[in-house]
């Protein structure tokens, strides 16, 4: 590992990190029900990329399926919330 | 060849977390959910793909090659604007008020059609 790709890994893990921090803070303090599905699909996405950082900077591939899990777990919850908000319903 | 690709992966994994920083301060100090909604499922989207691809680069120059991670960049590169449009549809249907200035020629709201 290239002393680069070292700081560019640890850098990338602080800075997604504040990312988060935004993120919850928006989860918290958002005015609207929809803003807060927003801010969590977009902590899901920050947490897909921490995770892909760290497993980079750990040097195994064991994490790949717990990114692609977060994922898709991500997409489902956003999709079943707006649709909850939607129609009343999730699944007619 | 090997320490050429893990230093372009480490110029690709800062700008996706550039890209990923923006977003997240987009979500954070924009008025209005309407506006709130561009920053995280454009910048954000392009930062996740950033890092799985510099992760792809990492994973090649180890000789391994990576084909989990093109499976996650598809699949948030798909998922991404069916998720913003359900919530657009979900603020539209709940009639937030968007804080964006009138159009020059918009129809006057208090005109009977």
């Amino acid at each position: 590992m290239t002393p680069l790709l070292e700081f560019a890994l640890n850098a990338g893990v602080v800075v997604v990190a504040i990312a988060v921090v935004l993120c919850a803070w928006r989860l918290l303090a958002g005015p609207e029900v929809p803003d807060r599905i927003l801010a969590l699909d977009t902590l899901y996405m920050n947490m897909v990329a921490l995770i892909i950082l760290i497993d980079i900077r750990w040097d195994n591939e064991l994490l790949f399926e717990a990114a692609l899990m977060v994922a898709m777990m991500g997409f489902v919850s956003t999709v079943a919330l707006a649709r909850y908000l939607t129609r009343g319903d999730v699944i007619e | 060849m090997r320490e050429l690709l893990e230093n372009l992966a480490a110029i690709m994994i800062l700008l996706a977390s550039f890209f990923l920083l923006v977003g997240a301060i987009g979500l954070a100090r924009f008025p209005d959910f309407y506006m709130r909604l561009h920053a995280p499922t454009k910048a954000s989207t392009l930062g996740v793909g950033g890092v799985l691809i510099a992760s792809m680069m990492v994973t090649f120059a180890h000789g391994r090659p990576g084909v989990a991670e093109l499976l996650i960049t598809l699949f948030v590169f798909v998922t991404a604007p069916v998720s913003a449009n359900l919530m657009a549809q979900a603020a539209l249907h709940l009639r937030l008020r968007s804080k964006a200035p009138i159009p020059a020629d918009a129809i006057p709201q208090d005109r009977k059609l």
